[in-house]
């Protein structure tokens, strides 16, 4: 359902100003969302100040710098640093994308970091991806075939293969998925970019054969068109792909295969 | 995981924080602009009525359409029209798988909202130079 306004508990309140680190002259502010499951507070928004000359360019540099030298409660995911795990996704300076690609340089005034939107929250900038995660099994993503399994291995043309890309790169970092206001409405029922993308990804393998079944299952006024072409996934995919086009590649399949 | 939890657990914000892109702003747009339609559409219901009632009737409600405020009104309306028009030519455009890359998508919301101006103005403009005078 649409809900423009937060829950009571989830309204954000003024946080606590850091101090700013001792000697410092190159300095960058950072306001961090805060909630913690300890205690009956609301969340709230902390300041904090990162020298600069002693932390790295990005965005994830800034926050590893913070729980280091500043604040060891501070919780976050991340993992590889370059942009491949997906564990680092977070809203930064309003739109969704991964800390560790995301640069300070690129971000005018002080950097705002929020967990990933409309996403319960586990702590700080740890969302419950647990929804998201059982649409993506949901779409059973594996292949899927009838006939017997070939002696040595799957054969695909050089052209098929080339179907996949802009599809197999997706890390699952689902900044898209929480940046899909229809997403945010209806969440449990509408599949959401990042899961229909994947998808995508198996309907247009040419070695898959459970295409009909597969589009069956999308055949469903909010699984697949609750997409109204808002395009905030493919304005904010961190790796440059583009779920809108994957989402209406599907709508046109279900066309073809009715006429 | 327990339920009573997830329940505890607060919402991260989204429209509180969300930065507005082109398309996100056109698209919320699309369906303001649809709904103003269906008031829209009840003024020119309105005109048409009173043209198949009486002579009285269709002068009282054209005066109202012509004084300043009725007039503003109508050039709302005009945009609001031409705005969802153009607005459903993008969807039926992207229907076609084009137009739907990052870039493009980008430059067709803003297009949607400088082109309906336009056109607003130009109509406007040139229904002024027939009659010669507001």
């Amino acid at each position: 359902m649409v809900q423009l306004t937060l829950p009571k508990n989830s309204k954000v309140k003024q946080g606590k100003v850091w101090p700013k680190p001792e000697g410092a002259t190159n300095l960058r502010e950072y306001r961090i969302y805060r909630w913690s499951p300890d205690d009956t507070e609301n969340p709230r928004v902390d300041t904090y100040y990162v020298d600069l000359d002693d932390c790295g360019p990005m965005v994830l540099d800034g926050l590893i710098w913070i729980k280091n030298k500043v604040d060891s409660t501070l919780t976050f995911r991340r993992s590889c640093r370059e942009g491949i795990c997906g564990s680092c996704a977070m809203n930064i300076d309003g739109a969704n994308t991964l800390a560790c690609t995301k640069g300070m340089d690129d971000i005018g005034g002080a950097v705002r970091v929020y967990p990933l939107p409309h996403m319960p929250v586990v702590k700080d900038l740890v969302p419950d991806l647990s929804i998201p995660y059982a649409q993506l099994s949901s779409i059973e993503p594996w292949l899927q075939t009838v006939t017997p399994e070939p002696a040595i291995e799957w054969k695909q043309s050089h052209e098929d293969r080339a179907k996949l890309d802009g599809l197999y790169e997706c890390i699952l970092c689902f900044c898209c998925q929480t940046s899909c206001p229809s997403y945010w409405w209806n969440g449990e029922r509408y599949l959401g970019p990042a899961v229909l993308l994947q998808a995508y990804r198996w309907l247009i393998d040419s070695r898959d054969e459970a295409t009909g079944e597969r589009l069956d299952k999308l055949e469903d006024p909010f699984r697949l068109y609750r997409c109204h072409t808002i395009m905030n996934c493919t304005q904010t995919c961190p790796k440059g792909l583009n779920p809108a086009k994957a989402i209406a590649e599907i709508k046109k399949m279900m066309v073809e295969r009715r006429v | 995981m327990s339920k009573s939890t997830t329940q505890a657990r607060p919402l991260s914000p989204h429209l509180q924080i969300y930065r507005f892109t082109p398309t996100m702003a056109m698209s919320i747009a699309h369906r303001i602009t649809g709904t103003a339609l269906y008031f829209g559409i009840l003024l020119f219901a309105l005109w048409l009525l009173a043209a198949a009632s009486s002579r009285e009737q269709f002068d009282f409600v054209n005066g109202l359409f012509g004084s300043i405020i009725g007039r503003i009104v109508i050039f709302g309306y005009s945009w609001v029209l031409i705005h969802h028009m153009l607005g459903g030519i993008r969807h039926l455009i992207w229907d076609t798988i084009h137009g739907l890359e990052k870039e493009t998508s980008r430059r067709l919301a803003i297009a949607n909202l400088i082109g309906s101006i336009l056109v607003t103005l130009i109509i406007w403009g040139g229904a002024w130079a027939i009659r010669g005078g507001l």
